[in-house]
């Protein structure tokens, strides 16, 4: 089968040239000329690839114009194509018309750097409110992050449904429990919802541009701050992007411990999630017991990591400490413990019929609208979607310790919720199996300094999905973009999709089996 | 059910005494939070957390709180959905811009008297995001602040002693 790259050499008519001073070698990049940006795009869906990310990048520091960037994925391959803008005309034909999620990349990309989608049917900000100025770009090497903007009168217009009997329920920011802030605006009929639009953006810290004002070092700590419950997944997203542009190599112990802690992260999550579904749905009994499952875990990171979410736990070239024999066999009899409750729970869960009655055909995302809408992670696997950077994308130890990766096909609630225990099983069984092989030797090796103007990428499966993170060096060899996709920022177009024609209350429990982050969305 | 009835019994009571890191005795300031809650709050603290741009690592302990080892339902504290109905706002931070108005509204939401706590190394000054275009910083710099409660993130245990310590400050 011919890759992506081959694909697009052959069938583009105009030149792919490939760019240098990329890492690692195994994604490749390539640049268009900024005409067939769309062109590309074309070609690449009509061979089944996957819009995965698209962003841009100032790069005046490096003598260039801006660059825009998007990143393609096909089963185990990913591709980057690029174009360069110049700085007086920084336009580009939108990826709109072929993808979906290019739609809320590019209003970002439109918003924070100033760079225009050509085609793009919504002018309206993203991630940027109405009462910022309309011309601070914050990406731009122009704009000066540390001051404070002005606020500026405007309003955001939000789509609206319209008819007899169409009434409107705006939820948020502050909304209902413990939870990061968010804007929903429902239409519905009765008691359907006829439409839902999403606003996100409040929790906007500025991450991308903080990045550029950080050493390499310095930087893995804010990676692990994008999303607080991610922060194993992203600091080593970050970490892994770093090392393949530094050449370093990772010695196969810190490997080996990165894994057991991306796993032990998955766990904690999934239990939390699995008990939240069940509370919405009033079984209450459910949310009580994982969660005490998970706070046993957390004090046992506590107790062999340092910190209850194992925060900056991986750092550049390694992790901040290794696992020793004795560890290893706290983690062991631990995964008993928590693998003979776990399964009590289970049968519990699948033998409650008023939880099935609740869960089964709620929030329905069809395979074909999970494709279509570019869905990744666990959100894509209970829609039938095959996809899963462990396998696809694998690094060590996964290239050695093959992952079963359960997919389901309903797409609904109950698949999602089921998609969990399963992932649950399977991470408790490849824990076991990496302590097992688990290598002896160092904790971390020294991580250089990256050479002028080059790039890395890294994708990396967190619990929620895949998390790419794309770093470019600037000319002294300091960061000049850090790219943050979190899988949120795929998959909450997907809670607008699955939610119509469901009831206003069953929202909530929609929203629990995809539990996007707002942090990693809003960067 | 039976299945339910006996998970139930056999996983017993797990709620523990909270584990506050000071060498005083723990009972007695467990005791003591209870006592305070009881004479001042009628026997309820009810608390609104408000999520003002935080990467939700604040709210992930906050919710263990609740969890049956904390279970801070015994000693009288509860968290409410609406800012009215609040006696305590538990903002986490640091406060975005995009934010700052809805933290204001829900600050004048709530009845006074009121006590605010700044959760977390962000909600103290802005932590590693510091200051900037998107970064207000610190919850000090948007609405008056009670106490603050360090961490990234503070334990549950941390929550527990921070809202005892701004009870006491406060009586």
């Amino acid at each position: 089968m011919k890759t992506l790259l081959e694909i697009l050499t052959a069938e583009l008519d105009a030149p792919v040239s490939p760019v240098s001073g990329t890492f690692p070698a195994t994604v490749p990049v390539c640049s268009v000329p900024r005409e067939r940006f769309a062109e590309a795009a074309r070609l690449l869906k009509r061979a089944g690839a996957l819009l995965a990310a698209e962003w841009a990048s100032d790069e005046t520091h490096l003598g260039r114009g801006f660059g825009v960037y998007a990143c393609y994925r096909r089963d185990s391959g990913y591709l980057i194509v690029c174009a360069a803008l110049p700085l007086d005309d920084p336009s580009f034909p939108s990826l709109t018309r072929r993808f979906v999620p290019a739609y809320r990349f590019e209003r970002q990309m439109h918003s924070l750097m100033g760079v225009v989608p050509d085609g793009h049917l919504d002018p309206r900000p993203w991630i940027k409110f109405e009462d910022w100025p309309e011309d601070a770009f914050p990406l731009r090497k122009t704009f000066d992050g540390s001051q404070a903007l002005p606020r500026v009168a405007g309003e955001y217009v939000f789509g609206k449904a319209e008819g007899e009997g169409i009434y409107e329920i705006p939820v948020g920011p502050v909304h209902a429990g413990i939870i990061e802030p968010g804007h929903f605006r429902f239409q519905a009929m009765g008691e359907d919802i006829i439409n839902l639009e999403e606003r996100l953006g409040y929790v906007h810290k500025g991450i991308e541009k903080r990045f550029e004002s950080l050493s390499w070092q310095e930087a893995a700590r804010l990676a692990g701050r994008v999303s607080g419950d991610t922060t194993v997944a992203h600091s080593l997203a970050y970490c892994m992007a770093l090392e393949a542009m530094t050449g370093c190599m990772v010695p196969d112990h810190a490997q080996w411990v990165r894994a057991v802690m991306l796993e032990r992260e998955r766990i904690a999550n999934h239990l939390g999630d699995i008990g939240a579904i069940c509370n919405d749905v009033a079984f209450a009994f459910m949310l009580y017991q994982t969660m005490r499952l998970k706070e046993t875990m957390l004090r046992t990171n506590k107790e062999i990591f340092g910190h209850r979410f194992m925060m900056d736990c991986v750092v550049p070239g390694g992790v901040a400490a290794g696992l020793d024999a004795q560890y290893k066999a706290v983690i062991l009899e631990e995964l008993s413990a928590v693998e003979d409750e776990f399964e009590r729970l289970v049968m519990i869960f699948d033998e409650n019929s008023s939880l099935e009655d609740r869960t089964r055909s709620t929030g329905i995302l069809s395979a074909e609208e999970a494709r279509d809408l570019g869905m990744t992670g666990l959100v894509a696997r209970a829609s039938g979607m095959q996809l899963d950077c462990r396998k696809d994308f694998p690094f060590a130890p996964y290239d050695r310790i093959p992952v079963n990766i359960p997919v389901m096909s309903a797409g609904d609630v109950h698949a999602r919720a089921w998609v969990r225990i399963e992932e649950v099983r399977e991470s408790l069984r490849l824990i076991r199996e990496m302590i097992s092989t688990m290598p002896k030797g160092q904790r971390s090796a020294p991580v250089g300094s990256p050479a002028a103007d080059t790039t890395g990428f890294a994708a990396v499966e967190g619990w929620r999905g895949e998390i790419i993170y794309w770093l470019q060096s600037g000319p002294k060899g300091e960061i000049n973009r850090s790219m943050v996709r979190d899988p949120s920022s795929l998959c909450w177009i997907g809670l607008e999709r699955c939610v119509l024609g469901n009831i206003v209350p069953d929202f909530p429990l929609c929203n629990k089996s995809f539990n996007q982050s707002y942090s990693g969305n809003d960067v | 059910m039976i299945r339910i009835l006996y998970q139930i019994l056999r996983t017993g009571i797990k709620t523990e005494p909270v584990d506050l890191p000071a060498d005083t005795d723990i009972r007695e300031i467990g005791a003591e939070l209870k006592a305070i809650i009881d004479r001042h709050f009628n026997g309820s603290l009810t608390i609104r957390q408000v999520d003002a741009g935080s990467c939700n690592g604040c709210e992930l302990e906050i919710h263990a709180m609740n969890n049956v080892f904390y279970n801070c339902e015994q000693y009288g504290i509860h968290f409410t959905a609406s800012p009215r109905f609040a006696d305590m706002l538990l903002v986490t931070g640091p406060v975005s811009r995009n934010m700052e108005i809805a933290l204001k509204r829900t600050y004048n939401s709530t009845p006074a008297p009121k006590l605010v706590a700044a959760v977390g190394d962000c909600g103290r000054d802005g932590g590693i995001f510091g200051k900037s275009y998107a970064s207000l910083g610190g919850i000090h710099e948007v609405i008056p602040v009670d106490a603050v409660i360090p961490g990234c993130p503070p334990s549950p245990a941390d929550l527990l002693g921070g809202i005892l310590k701004l009870l006491k400050n406060k009586q």
